[in-house]
């Protein structure tokens, strides 16, 4: 038996119900199977594995979503190209593949605004999806951020030129919403085109942001994320406190901060990300307080704001305090705190799930991951979450075999292995629970504390009308109306309750300005 | 005799002046009028439902009491970015234009920012004064300056002011040492051996012969400030804190690009328009009086 080196490992993954046999597979994560399937030797294959089954091995190594398995000889491999030949034969076409002819194929257009390392992770779900089939050829494009792909797709529909999926941030999912003329609900494309789509099959608080008032989804969620507390356990230790014991709700931030700068163990004790998304919009959803009326605009355009509420006010009133003792230390829209953290000046990060990685990739410290914390005299038991990130959207106007493709590989997505792969490699939210179960059972979350966390706090109670998610036009500007104020807040130039009255106001005219031209 | 040749020819004229007319017509009249007419729309992104409604975007958008502190804030940002561009070009050129060893290294030195897009100026400019990790903003601290623009609305307009001015200097430098070198050396000569001394001959002959340099290099100046600066402001502040560098350009972009309000924002982009060309015709009706070429 000759025992092969790490760099000729092959990874098999196959797509079906393999979950009882889970335990004794590894899960890799999406990059390192691009990684490994880059760099695996097609060439100089094993004699008694025909040319035949080592092409296919070859093919089989980027192919459809599934679970992902470390072999370490080729008798192994061997034997397990017996067991799965069946199912390794419907999906992998054997001797098909070579049959692939690329011009012949239906191409379906795929903007997207992943950068970087999740831009190369699209590029290589695209790969697998065409290595499946040789019918479509999924061809995605990145055009750059959100906002700037969400306006390609527009102009390019304007000029006739659409794609077929474009994928679109959580604040724009109004506008696509109310473009019924624009879209091509992803419900109707699954069913037109025979294909069983459950909601149920998602977590209930993704799904309910990008479902209608029938309970049928609109678009595909893709990458989903929540806010979470990071803590600084090097920081705690030295300032006294347990580092296995984060703050649980903001009057212990409170006292915990006020001990960390007392010690002189930080100077600064809680910093945010996002501001209005984390403080805000999620802070209302986690006390079960409403952000507009009408469930956060779900019940129509007519919505008011109403995060001038007493528990708002308090909370933004608190972190205004707060800046002055060094508690809260306000540090810029977007993410651009993040290094008051990973450089170690700042105790507590509220920030994305999404951020794992990042804070991962830059933090010399022991740090740990929490759920955000809430105010346990305005709830006892925190709602959940809502999601940031963004959800997939069919466009109108197509050819039906173009649409027919666009089902298929939304069949594809759906697959629990590759939204496993998707979940661990990017940090996004598994958006199903068994992309939940397979990363849970592959020990994924034992190997990566703190992964889990945003996902147990998805799951804190049943999503009220307060806490499904914010459905409201316009709804870029009024984030940037909130930050304004917040800022002014933080400085000092006015009070929470001025500022958050004066964002309220100023956000339901670009409301109203938004149902004018939606009606 | 007249030896000058006439042509006699009707089309010729049109004929060459052809490209010229298109190139206006199809880059500036046209998209001009397209937002003239999208200024009186109410639309919604996909254009699927549409509706005339005259001065409404307008009303709407002067209604707002922050646009006019917007157009306020634009004044200072577009008068201290020309003024800092032409103060520092000015100095440098002067200076450029005395050195008589290795004036090559520094003119090719001092003109290398202008290569520089705006947004990556910023993007420079947030490193240097980041207050975390920024270079300059240690020295700063360390001067006892208090300094946070994320929060600070005047700390953060020097910011975007001094990173747009930066990034100019290197423009309007090239144009004044070219002015200054074209200059007769006899003039300076004379005044020299006349007995006035550096400062006095600069500002007796050197400026005065620099002035119609320095008038189109200010309306160039503004019309930067006012149009090109929203790289500097996107990638620094996004018009905050609390909307202290909201220049009106970075709220069309902010407005019609992020926010996908087409009407509003075609509604500001005439305003600007309007503002743009009511101060260029003023610069030129007034300024260039006192200009004499």
């Amino acid at each position: 038996m000759r025992q092969i080196t790490p760099s000729r490992t092959i990874q098999w993954r196959w797509q079906g119900s393999a979950l009882a046999a889970v335990d004794r597979f590894t899960i890799v994560g999406f990059a390192e199977l691009r990684f490994v399937s880059y760099n695996f030797p097609c060439e100089p294959c094993d004699r008694r594995l025909t040319l035949l089954i080592c092409g296919n091995l070859c093919r089989a190594r980027i192919a459809a979503g599934g679970l992902i398995r470390h072999l370490h000889n080729w008798e192994e491999i061997f034997m397990h190209i017996r067991k799965t030949m069946v199912a390794a034969a419907a999906l992998f076409a054997f001797g098909a593949g070579s049959a692939l002819a690329a011009q012949d194929r239906v191409t379906i257009d795929w903007w997207h605004a992943m950068g970087g390392a999740n831009g190369e992770r699209i590029d290589a779900i695209a790969k697998a999806f065409n290595e499946t089939q040789d019918k479509y050829e999924v061809v995605a494009i990145n055009r750059g951020t959100y906002a700037e792909t969400m306006n390609a797709a527009i102009a390019a529909f304007r000029a006739g030129e659409q794609p077929a999926i474009v994928q679109v941030f959580e604040v724009g999912t109004l506008t696509m919403m109310s473009a019924e003329g624009a879209i091509k609900p992803v419900f109707e494309l699954m069913e037109e085109n025979g294909k069983s789509f459950d909601p149920k099959d998602f977590l209930a608080a993704v799904t309910g942001y990008y479902t209608n008032s029938d309970g049928q989804m609109l678009s595909f969620p893709f990458n989903s994320s929540t806010p979470v507390l990071y803590y600084n356990k090097d920081i705690f230790r030295a300032a006294g406190l347990d580092p296995e014991t984060p703050p649980k709700t903001w009057p212990e931030v409170g006292e915990m901060m006020t001990k960390v700068i007392d010690s002189g163990a930080a100077t600064c004790g809680l910093t945010t990300a996002w501001p209005s998304w984390v403080q805000l919009e999620n802070f209302s959803a986690r006390q079960d307080v409403p952000f507009a009326d009408k469930n956060n605009g779900f019940g129509g355009l007519d919505t008011q704001l109403t995060f001038n509420g007493p528990a708002q006010v308090k909370h933004i009133q608190q972190l205004a305090d707060w800046q002055e003792n060094g508690v809260f230390k306000y540090g810029g829209r977007r993410n651009v705190s993040a290094p008051l953290f990973s450089g170690g000046e700042c105790a507590l990060f509220t920030e994305s799930s999404a951020g794992l990685g990042g804070v991962r990739a830059n933090a010399s410290f022991d740090f740990g991951v929490a759920q955000l914390p809430y105010w346990p005299d305005v709830i006892a038991e925190p709602k959940n979450t809502i999601i940031g990130g963004a959800s997939l959207w069919v466009l109108q106007g197509l050819d039906p075999e173009v649409y027919a493709g666009t089902a298929d590989f939304f069949e594809f997505l759906s697959s629990s292995g590759l939204q496993a792969a998707w979940h661990q490699a990017s940090g996004y939210l598994p958006i199903t629970p068994a992309a939940f179960t397979v990363s849970q059972i592959s020990g994924y979350y034992g190997r990566n504390p703190g992964a889990d966390v945003s996902i147990f706090q998805m799951l804190s109670g049943e999503p009220s009308g307060n806490s499904k998610g914010l459905r409201l036009g316009s709804f870029v500007q009024i984030r940037d109306v909130i930050e304004e104020e917040m800022e002014a807040i933080f400085a000092g130039d006015k009070t929470a309750q001025e500022g958050l009255d004066t964002a309220v106001e100023r956000g339901n005219v670009l409301l109203r300005r938004f149902e004018r031209a939606n009606q | 005799m007249d030896r000058r040749v006439t042509f006699n020819h009707r089309v010729l004229p049109y004929f060459l002046l052809a490209p010229q007319i298109a190139i206006t017509l199809v880059f500036f009249v046209w998209p001009a009028g397209q937002a003239l007419l999208q200024s009186t729309l109410i639309e919604d992104p996909f254009g699927l439902s549409s509706e005339f409604v005259y001065f409404e975007n307008f009303a709407f958008v002067l209604s707002d009491p922050l646009y006019a502190r917007s157009i306020l804030t634009t004044a200072i940002f577009s008068f201290s970015v020309a003024g800092l561009a032409l103060t520092i070009a000015l100095f440098l050129a002067a200076k450029a234009d005395a050195v008589i060893s290795g004036r090559m290294i520094y003119r090719t030195l001092l003109i290398w920012p202008y290569a520089v897009a705006p947004a990556i100026a910023g993007v420079l400019f947030l490193f240097m004064f980041n207050p975390r990790v920024g270079v300059l903003s240690s020295a700063l601290v360390a001067l006892g300056v208090d300094w946070n623009y994320l929060l600070n609305g005047n700390q953060a307009m020097m910011l975007v002011i001094g990173a747009s001015a930066w990034k100019q200097i290197s423009y309007n430098f090239l144009f004044f040492l070219a002015g200054m070198q074209a200059m007769p050396r006899s003039l300076i000569e004379a005044a020299a051996i006349d007995g006035a001394g550096p400062t006095y001959r600069f500002w007796t002959i050197i400026f005065p012969l620099l002035m119609p340099i320095t008038f189109f290099l200010l309306v160039i100046n503004m019309i930067f400030a006012f149009f090109e600066t929203f790289g500097v402001i996107d990638a620094v502040t996004q018009g905050g804190p609390a909307g202290a560098t909201n220049i009106l350009v970075y709220k069309v972009f902010r407005d019609g690009f992020i926010g996908l309000d087409l009407g509003s924002s075609a509604a500001q982009s005439v305003i600007l328009m309007g503002i743009v060309i009511v101060l260029t015709v003023a610069q030129f009706r007034y300024v260039e009086k006192r200009v004499t070429y």
